[in-house]
């Protein structure tokens, strides 16, 4: 027990030599910082591909992934080029990026934020990604979004649809193509008005976050425009799997409308229960029941089977598009993976193939000029018709697609038919509208 | 030394030299090599080591010393957070208000919690412990969407009025979390011949903490407090029959408990701002029952190894995909190579849960004294070799302690 004073000083030196043998390497260092955040120093670029591959958007993530192991290829030279070939900014080789090779790292947010925060985390700081995309909710996006604003990376946001993404949470280093909740109201409302008439009573289902309050507040003020009431809106969780519940009080609500503001595995069960209940055979207030999916995707289409036949709903891209830069996706895509790609899997491969072309046009990877280069950037042959990359806050403005269940399916990808493209000019509205309004982009922030 | 026994003292050192080494000691392989997917010294998972590490230590009081298995701990770590992060929106940036709050807060809720709680013991106590947790997390998820933001879950954005910091910084960016202007984000990555190591301010607060917090919790171990408290565990009924009252013991250490939560979950808001109900789901009460049992509940430092061995799991094995496999596997013939790859690919990726499970059935079946009893058993084994080698005199000065 005397021995105490010999270990206690024992353990002092060994600590203060400790010590100092970790201090003593940063002093040679931290000078030598680089002007960004994980700037890519060699041969290669690492970029992050964050998808939920488990939870209620699994089937969209999927589809993500394949995406982007596809836009990898073509951006190193492989398969046939897909998009790159119809893109109508040529600066795209098929030399990678820069002239580096790109590389990338896949991660799982299981939607949800945190997990989705930490793999990111994990991606930038570990794996040295210099750009995150992917996504399946818009929950997730709006906190991955955050994170790569403050570690100083570029966010590509892959599936949200929430006005947030690119309203009130909008980001300096965030950048979205796909479209929002409020251009899906207006390309759906007038679509609506001439199908099932002016006097409705509409009551909504909605999933409860970001998505869902902005999709439901959205479409509610859209028909509320032209007439119809709302009769009642119901919060469910994302991870509700049976929708019994929910649905039994529509039935003696005096609606004669369902909406359900739902997406992926939430709207494959929420509307087959709401079939199983016999709410599309009913008559209410003389009218026939009507059910309408503001948000719909082929993946869901197929999860729901026989039971979306009829059904109304909008969507950012549907591969029987007959354009160039479709028709070029589908087949590339679809000779890899043998069957054609969702909305998800598109927005997510033009997500790639858009950064990657801002950081030729920019020549550098540093975020801040990736940024400048992708604001008010005006492209065409992506799917989607001429589009803009608005720079007040980061959002792509272009058609939207009206879509319904397809009574007769040829095959079992031939699911949905597009009953119309919505132009542009009707689903624009000014960058400080209300429901986009509070928020603030901030100035880009490159890290280190 | 700090009025440790001996014996807790080399513990203590020896916590202290892994929390100060992690960096060196997480990153064994060098950045370029194959085995470099094994690393785990990245700022981010560091810093979740020893925060759940303190979450662990947290919940080892309750459930090592009186055998109160709270299956609802993860509420305070969910009310820590949610403190920490309107602190960081209300006050200031600095994590020092925002951590002190945190554990006051979870403190609170502990209290009352507890002494409702506290009331059953055994089963229902479990049971009600996880209701009041799940009745946390529905609130936070979505009735208290106000406070709390639903699912979204709560940031801190340009417009929060900071009394004390600033909303924005000068360039119009959220300012970062801080101590006393010491960035928690801030780390240096200093690279040795191939290998690099990262040296983060945040992890180095938190190792700190950390150190701190177990330092506590020897100290509650060795107490009379701490007596008393295995006293309940080993019999309540004879306490009670002994004239004494156990239950402002158990609430006393529930609190202290929910106190520990709090800081972990402070510390994480800390690291990250942001504060998500997914915190305080069951699952993650489940998953610090499961750091605790795997590491060795009851034991000082096994809290500690388990949390480290469940988020090394959860963070690195989920990363390896059916691409990685095949780098590795690529000498093979494709027809094999396609097989074994085959067979590995419910384990990794996605599928980490299931290993995870595999190594916890295999844990509880053959160390019930979790991954402690492993390296006591290792270690014996070793000393049961080392007498054969220097003759038969130091094997019977050693045959007592056995």
């Amino acid at each position: 027990m005397s021995k105490s004073t010999l270990t206690r000083r024992g353990v002092l030196r060994t600590g203060a030599v400790a010590g100092a043998g970790v201090a003593l390497p940063t002093i040679f260092t931290s000078s030598s910082a680089s002007a960004f955040t994980n700037e890519p120093t060699g041969g290669s670029v690492t970029l992050g591909f964050n998808v939920p591959q488990t939870g209620p958007y699994a089937d969209e993530g999927a589809d993500e992934l394949r995406a982007f192991e596809l836009a990898v290829e073509h951006l190193n030279g492989g398969g046939d080029g897909g998009m790159m070939n119809t893109f109508s900014s040529k600066t795209l080789d098929g030399t990678g990026i820069l002239g580096k090779k790109v590389e990338y790292v896949t991660g799982d947010t299981q939607t949800k934020s945190d997990a989705a925060r930490a793999s990111a985390k994990s991606m930038i700081e570990k794996d040295g990604a210099v750009m995150i995309s992917g996504g399946s909710s818009s929950g997730v996006a709006v906190a991955v979004q955050g994170l790569c604003q403050e570690a100083g990376v570029i966010f590509m946001a892959g599936l949200t649809h929430s006005n947030d993404t690119t309203g009130k949470d909008k980001k300096a280093n965030g950048f979205r193509h796909f479209f929002n909740a409020y251009m899906s109201a207006a390309a759906l409302a007038p679509v609506l008005e001439k199908m099932y008439g002016k006097d409705r009573k509409a009551y909504h289902l909605t999933a409860d976050y970001t998505w869902g309050w902005t999709q439901q507040e959205s479409i509610q003020a859209a028909t509320e425009a032209m007439g119809w009431e709302t009769v009642n809106n119901v919060l469910t969780p994302l991870a509700q799997t049976d929708f019994s519940s929910y649905i039994a009080p529509v039935l003696n609500s005096g609606a004669d409308v369902l909406v359900l503001n739902h997406y992926g595995g939430n709207m494959v069960n929420s509307l087959t229960n709401a079939v199983q209940f016999g709410l599309r055979d009913k008559q209410v207030n003389g009218k026939n029941f009507e059910i309408v999916v503001p948000l719909y995707s082929r993946l869901m289409a197929r999860g729901a089977g026989e039971n979306v036949k009829g059904i109304f709903g909008s969507t950012n891209w549907h591969w029987s598009l007959q354009d160039e830069g479709s028709k070029a996706f589908v087949q590339s895509f679809g000779t890899k993976y043998g069957f054609p790609p969702s909305q998800a899997a598109h927005t997510c491969y033009v997500q790639t193939l858009l950064y990657a072309d801002a950081v030729q046009r920019a020549g550098s990877f540093n975020p801040c000029e990736v940024g400048a280069a992708l604001e008010g950037f005006e492209f065409d042959g992506l799917g989607n018709g001429p589009t803009l990359y608005r720079a007040d806050d980061h959002q792509c403005f272009k058609d939207v697609l009206v879509v319904r269940g397809k009574e007769n399916p040829e095959s079992e990808f031939d699911l949905l038919e597009v009953v119309e493209v919505t132009p542009r000019a009707q689903v624009e509205y000014a960058p400080d509208h209300p429901m986009f309004a509070g928020g603030n982009l901030g100035s880009c922030n490159p890290g280190a | 030394m700090f009025g440790l026994g001996k014996k807790d003292t080399t513990v203590f050192v020896v916590v202290i030299i892994l929390a100060l080494c992690a960096p060196f000691i997480l990153n064994p392989f060098p950045t370029g090599s194959s085995l470099a997917q094994f690393n785990a010294g990245y700022p981010d998972l560091m810093q979740r080591f020893v925060i759940f590490g303190i979450f662990a230590i947290g919940f080892n009081l309750l459930f090592g010393l009186t055998g109160y298995l709270s299956f609802g701990h993860a509420a305070f770590l969910g009310m820590g957070s949610y403190a920490a992060v309107w602190m960081f929106k209300l006050l200031s940036m600095n994590v020092i208000p925002a951590i002190l709050l945190s554990m006051v807060v979870a403190g609170l809720f502990a209290v009352v919690i507890g002494y409702v709680s506290l009331r059953r013991s055994g089963i229902y106590f479990s049971i009600l412990t996880l209701a009041f947790a799940q009745m946390s997390y529905n609130l936070a998820y979505s009735v208290l969407t106000p406070i709390t933001n639903g699912e979204t879950g709560l940031q801190i954005t340009l417009d929060d009025p900071r009394i004390l910091g600033s909303s924005a910084t000068a360039d119009g960016s959220i300012p970062v979390t801080n101590l006393f202007g010491l960035e928690m984000r801030h780390f240096t990555t200093v690279d040795v011949a191939g290998w690099s190591f990262n040296f983060s301010v945040g992890y180095y607060l938190c190792a700190v903490i950390m150190i701190l917090a177990f330092y506590v919790a020897v100290r509650i171990f060795r107490s009379p407090f701490g007596m008393m408290l295995r006293a309940i565990k080993s019999n309540q009924q004879r306490l009670y029959y002994t004239g004494l009252n156990a239950r402002p013991y158990t609430l006393a250490v529930f609190v202290i408990s929910g106190m520990y939560a709090g800081l972990a979950g402070g510390l994480m808001a800390s690291m990250d701002p942001l504060a998500g109900p997914e915190r305080m789901q069951w699952t993650a009460s489940g998953e610090v029952v499961l750091m605790t049992i795997l590491g060795g509940a009851g034991t000082l430092i096994g809290p500690v190894l388990g949390a480290g061995f469940i988020k090394y799991f959860e963070n690195i094995f989920s990363k390896i995909n059916d691409s990685v496999l095949h780098g590795w596997f690529a000498f093979l013939p494709d027809g094999l190579e396609n097989f074994v790859i085959a067979i590995l690919h419910p384990f990794v990726g996605k599928g980490w849960h299931l290993t995870l499970g595999l190594m916890f059935m295999l844990v509880v079946i053959f160390l019930p004294g979790g991954l402690v009893e492993g390296g006591q058993r290792i270690s014996r084994a070793l000393r049961r070799d080392k007498p054969e080698d220097n003759g038969a005199a130091s094997k019977a000065s050693h045959e007592p302690a056995e």
